[in-house]
């Protein structure tokens, strides 16, 4: 069921692999949807999701693809996954799917699907594509998660929506940080993660 | 089978956009009447939201929208009330309606009463901004002239500068200006700060860095809402001790200003 190289494909992508820390593949949107928790996370499913079954299916299809349009039927395939992704998020949540417009239509143009898809699923089985795209997904969500966690605790002093900085650092004189709300600092929280990261993984270091 | 052929490259083609298009419009068709219920209770919640109605919980918009607006009118150009079906305002399609000559549109009223027993009228509104439409929800005092609330909402406006429209600070400014200066509609203009409205209209601030999108919004009143200028004078002369009263308030107001003593 997990061999080691399906554990590979889970597991690296969290950390030695990870898309957006080592690969610096996905930030547009890691930037665009990090200023709160929730939409951090919607967004980070979503990528799991859609990953994980185009993974799938083009790895069932691999072997059928011809390869001249390979890369018109991957687009096919992620486009169509999105679509889906978006008319159940304005179906049953529709505030998230507000607040996540355009972003979600963007997963399509996320490196992260179209590199997987080439990199993995068009040479290996659907199982071990399968958990590629969610260690590729969570990586991702991580991430995002991360950023957004700093975000909004520093930028509206909230988590999910809840107010955590007590009253009282208000009364003496604590201010929300409304520059963590705009993307710059989106960029310079990631820069900082990456920074960290690297720090801990010696082998990641670039001479 | 040679997988390179065009024959074969066409047809898995054609047959992959065959598949995919009619599963795409499978789940379109089998979400639709849950989409359309999640549309129309966000529009609820943007009416009520200009009544400063607070709908937070979903499953209560529906009940907390029907407590609020007790009629739907649909009034002409000349004031008068042509249809007052249950739900008849709300039904109204702006986009289509705005596109009509004035004297054929059906105006929409939503005619609410508050709990403290006032009557509110919403005015809906429909308009252009930077990267498409944006949309908006006026509720006007009983006195026809006295914005009580507004609301605005866009579909695609640049976060952090255009989409600050439907914002509660931007929002919050028009409260309590006048649609008429001295008996004539002027409704409400957006201007940066130092400017001054032409036609001497009531005027707030506009978005820094929103240039296109406030003008928007200033068009926008000015445009669905000239049309209500019958209907609203009907309602001016109908409670007319507060009409009087809101020129002297007006007079007021500009005295301090421009004297700018300290009482």
């Amino acid at each position: 069921m997990l061999s080691k190289k399906n554990k590979e494909a889970l597991f690296n992508p969290l950390s030695k692999d990870n898309p957006v820390l080592v690969q610096i593949l996905g930030i547009c949107s890691a930037l665009a949807v990090t200023a709160s928790l929730e939409p951090a996370i919607v967004m980070g499913i979503s990528v799991i999701s859609v990953l994980a079954f185009s993974n799938v299916i083009i790895s069932f299809l691999r072997k059928t693809v011809p390869t001249n349009i390979r890369i018109i039927v991957q687009l096919v395939v992620v486009a169509a996954l999105v679509i889906i992704v978006q008319q159940i998020l304005i179906a049953y949540n529709y505030d998230v799917s507000k607040k996540l417009s355009v972003f979600i239509g963007l997963i399509i143009t996320n490196c992260i699907l179209m590199g997987r898809l080439e990199a993995f699923a068009m040479h290996n089985s659907p199982w071990p594509s399968f958990l590629d795209g969610i260690g590729n997904g969570l990586g991702y969500t991580i991430i995002l998660v991360i950023v957004a966690f700093f975000r909004e605790l520093l930028g509206s002093g909230t988590l999910f929506g809840f107010h955590v900085i007590p009253q009282w650092c208000y009364e003496h004189g604590y201010m929300d940080n409304g520059l963590m709300i705009l993307p710059p600092m989106a960029l310079i929280t990631l820069g900082c993660i990456i920074w960290v990261h690297r720090s801990r993984n010696k082998d990641l270091q670039e001479n | 089978m040679n997988k390179n052929s065009n024959t074969y490259q066409i047809l898995y083609a054609a047959v992959m956009v065959l598949l995919v298009g009619t599963l795409l419009a499978f789940i379109y068709m089998a979400l639709k009447p849950k989409q359309n219920e999640n549309i129309a209770n966000d529009t609820r919640k943007q009416i009520l939201s200009a009544l400063h109605v607070a709908a937070t919980d979903d499953s209560q918009v529906k009940d907390i929208y029907e407590k609020y607006i007790t009629q739907d009118l649909l009034v002409n150009s000349e004031g008068n009330i042509v249809d007052s079906a249950k739900n008849v305002a709300f039904d109204v399609q702006m986009k289509k309606n705005v596109k009509l000559p004035v004297a054929e549109r059906k105006l929409p009223v939503m005619k609410c009463t508050m709990d403290d027993g006032t009557i509110k009228y919403v005015l809906p509104v429909y308009g252009a901004g930077l990267w498409g439409p944006i949309w908006g929800y006026i509720a006007v005092n009983e006195d026809g002239n006295t914005i009580y609330g507004a609301n605005f909402s866009h579909e695609g406006e640049t976060p952090g500068l255009g989409a600050r429209i439907a914002e509660q600070p931007f929002q919050d400014e028009f409260k309590d200006k006048h649609l008429f200066v001295d008996g004539e509609f002027k409704s409400v203009a957006v201007l940066k700060k130092g400017q001054k409205a032409t036609n001497g209209a009531e005027q707030i601030d506009a978005l820094t860095g929103a240039t296109i999108t406030s003008r928007g919004v200033s068009d926008m009143m000015a445009d669905c809402l000239a049309p209500y200028e019958a209907f609203l004078k009907k309602l001016q002369s109908a409670g007319g001790t507060q009409c009087t009263a809101d020129p002297a308030a007006a007079e007021t107001t500009e005295i301090e200003s421009t004297d700018n003593q300290p009482e």
